[in-house]
């Protein structure tokens, strides 16, 4: 790796005035000079050299571009349906890429809704339980005691029920919209978060920069929020990654079993769930929207693979 | 040991009866379970609505309601009445457990043999062509739906019915409504024939998960010093693998496929809505979709004790397993 100088910009400076100015940094004599580099810049480049995540990361941005922007260069609205005859149940044509279903609705544009609604309810889903969650996790093992046991005993609580249970129970009453079903989800995931932050927070109050912190006068919402969280980021954003692969699987499965997002708006799991009689007969109706759910969720996958080994080198014994 | 088994199964106590509260006030927030009779039109004589609110209890203050449902469930075993007059919610579950029990335990069984086997082939030899291989399909599991694969398990399970030979497959129920030869032989068989193509789906389910868990752990083992040890004392590669690593490597996988129970069921109740069961699955879905709701309370009721009392048994084992936690 070609190393830059550390006098370089000194060097520049000294090259654009006549009066040498005072050198801020000490002159050090070394061999090698190294530049300084940030924890999260030096994640940063770990994660850019794990081929796959990046691959996943580009795949991931196009597919957001596709499910958000796509609609708007498309010609076939969502929730219009042709009233030419022979678009009814076409297969994949250069009009109809992903060919038409039995109401003359465009396959594509049905795919591109589905993405859409099926990707805004697994990033709230994420932002949900992460924001919830943290709080959720660092109040309970910072404080521990009784505040711990009350917190932690619910936890354990809501995760003895199936969650997609749950949610049935919970969604069938409402209007089904987006927002509520991300809610439901998210709320059923913050439990999961909580754990795995009050874990990191357990091991990270025992350490000397938070006493020191305590012994400067810190109060308990300081630490909690400026020293506790910061430092279980990266477990944080590996475990919001992983939970919008597992939100988009969810989601798909409730609007399915048909308690999730309904008619007349639409997601994936509504798509194939409508189209699963027509494998043999019309497979474009059932392939496309199932590989759709497959690319996200293993891009994200993936994403918080290369996210995991990128921010706990530790946990990965080959070094990148 | 035996006071850490007693400790461990008296906490599961309060989990459980708090759980049930928890469940009653999300069931009484899911809906009116007369909904049906309300918004019948021409309207229903309020004489009898009222009548089915005495019925179902729904006419007492919450907190009566619940404590006269948890007592009746504890001293009695009596679940409450459903919404169908006719129908008894302890013999519907059970029967329905048995259904479930069946595909959920068959699953387990073979995806964690398989997870095991493929986890421990793939650490050993790492970053090789099976490695990754096998690695990339556990990504690829992990992000399938399942219904999705299960749909198209069964359509193929079709087509090989249509187009190779007739009858291979089950694709519909859990059992074939008639039956020439009743013996018990062939209704065993009949299970198993109908047992196929679900228990495909639910294993993959459950192995994506955990060939990555045995991966992950058995490489942090065979990274270990005692590893290390056991081989340049000259122990054979076999038993250097076997007894000293895979051992220690598989303690963690029991508590993770424990708490995965939950998981699992969800995947359960996916599988047979697309395989036609009448089980756990189907039985929930039709009580949410009528807002049954002393029939969802028994419903989760049920699981959540099984997932408790598996919860219980993976700490249990885990002590059996591991000197450390049962000496702590």
């Amino acid at each position: 790796m070609p190393d830059v100088n550390i006098n370089a910009p000194i060097a520049a400076q000294q090259a654009g005035s006549t009066e040498p100015p005072e050198p801020r940094v000490p002159r050090v004599e070394r061999e090698f000079t190294v530049v300084e580099k940030s924890q999260w810049q030096q994640a940063g480049r770990r994660f850019v050299r794990h081929r796959i995540a990046m691959v996943s990361s580009v795949v991931f941005i196009v597919l957001l571009l596709f499910a958000f922007v796509g609609p708007y260069f498309w010609q076939f609205p969502y929730n219009k349906f042709s009233n030419n005859l022979s678009d009814l149940n076409a297969g994949p044509s250069l009009r109809h890429p992903f060919g038409t279903d039995n109401l003359g609705y465009d396959g594509l544009a049905v795919v591109m809704r589905g993405t859409q609604q099926s990707l805004k309810i697994a990033l709230s889903i994420a932002l949900l339980a992460v924001v919830v969650g943290s709080i959720w996790g660092v109040v309970s093992g910072y404080f521990l005691g009784f505040v711990d046991s009350v917190l932690m005993r619910f936890a354990d609580l809501v995760l003895t029920i199936p969650a997609l249970a749950l949610a049935a129970a919970l969604a069938h009453n409402t209007t089904g919209s987006w927002w509520v079903i991300a809610l439901v989800l998210g709320g059923l995931s913050t439990p999961y978060v909580a754990r795995v932050v009050r874990g990191t927070v357990l091991s990270l109050r025992e350490r000397e920069f938070i006493e020191a912190s305590r012994a400067l006068g810190a109060s308990n919402t300081r630490i909690m929020f400026r020293h506790l969280i910061p430092n279980a980021l990266a477990v944080i954003i590996v475990n919001a990654t992983l939970l919008v692969a597992a939100g988009i699987l969810s989601e798909t499965a409730l609007s399915y079993l048909g308690f999730g997002v309904r008619a007349p708006d639409t997601s994936l799991g509504l798509l194939i769930s409508v189209a699963q009689g027509a494998v043999d007969t019309r497979p474009w109706l059932f392939y496309f929207p199932g590989i759709f759910i497959i690319l996200i969720a293993l891009t994200v996958n993936f994403i918080g693979d290369g996210l995991r080994d990128a921010l706990d080198p530790r946990q990965t014994r080959q070094r990148r | 040991m035996f006071a850490f088994l007693i400790r461990r199964a008296l906490v599961s106590i309060p989990v459980l009866i708090a759980s049930t509260l928890l469940t009653f006030i999300m069931v009484k927030l899911s809906g009116d379970p007369l909904q049906y009779l309300k918004l019948r039109n021409p309207p229903v004589p309020r004489h009898t609505i009222l009548l089915e609110e005495h019925r179902l209890g729904l006419d007492r203050p919450w907190l009566s309601q619940y404590w006269h449902w948890i007592t009746n469930v504890l001293l009695h075993g009596n679940f409450g009445q459903a919404i169908d007059a006719t129908v008894n919610i302890r013999t519907e579950l059970s029967s329905a457990l048995l259904v479930t029990a069946r595909l959920v335990i068959l699953s387990v069984i073979i995806s964690v043999i398989l997870a095991v086997v493929t986890g421990v082939y793939s650490a050993v030899k790492q970053y090789s062509v099976t490695d990754y291989t096998t690695t990339f399909a556990g990504f690829l599991f992990l992000s399938m739906p399942v219904f999705w694969f299960a749909i198209l398990l069964k359509q193929g399970g079709i087509w090989y019915n249509e187009h190779v030979s007739r009858g291979t497959f089950f694709t519909i129920g859990e059992k074939s409504v008639f039956l020439t030869d009743n013996s018990f032989w062939s209704r065993m068989s009949d299970y198993a024939g109908h047992l196929v193509l679900p228990t495909i789906v639910l294993s993959l389910a459950g192995y994506a998960g955990w060939t990555r868990f045995t991966r992950a752990s058995m490489l942090e083992v065979l990274n270990s010093d005692y590893v290390r040890l056991a081989r340049s004392k000259g122990l054979k590669p076999r038993q250097v693998l076997i007894r000293h690593a895979l051992r220690t490597a598989l303690i963690p996988l029991t508590t993770v496929t424990a708490l995965d129970i939950a998981a699992l069921l969800g995947g359960a109740i996916v599988t047979e809505r697309v395989f036609q069961w009448h089980g756990m699955g189907n039985m929930f879905l039709t009580a949410v979709q009528n807002i049954d709701a002393n029939v969802m309370l028994a419903w989760l009721l049920v699981t959540a004790t099984i997932v408790i009392l598996f919860n219980l048994f993976a700490d249990i084992l885990y002590g059996v397993l591991d000197p450390r936690i049962r000496h702590a």
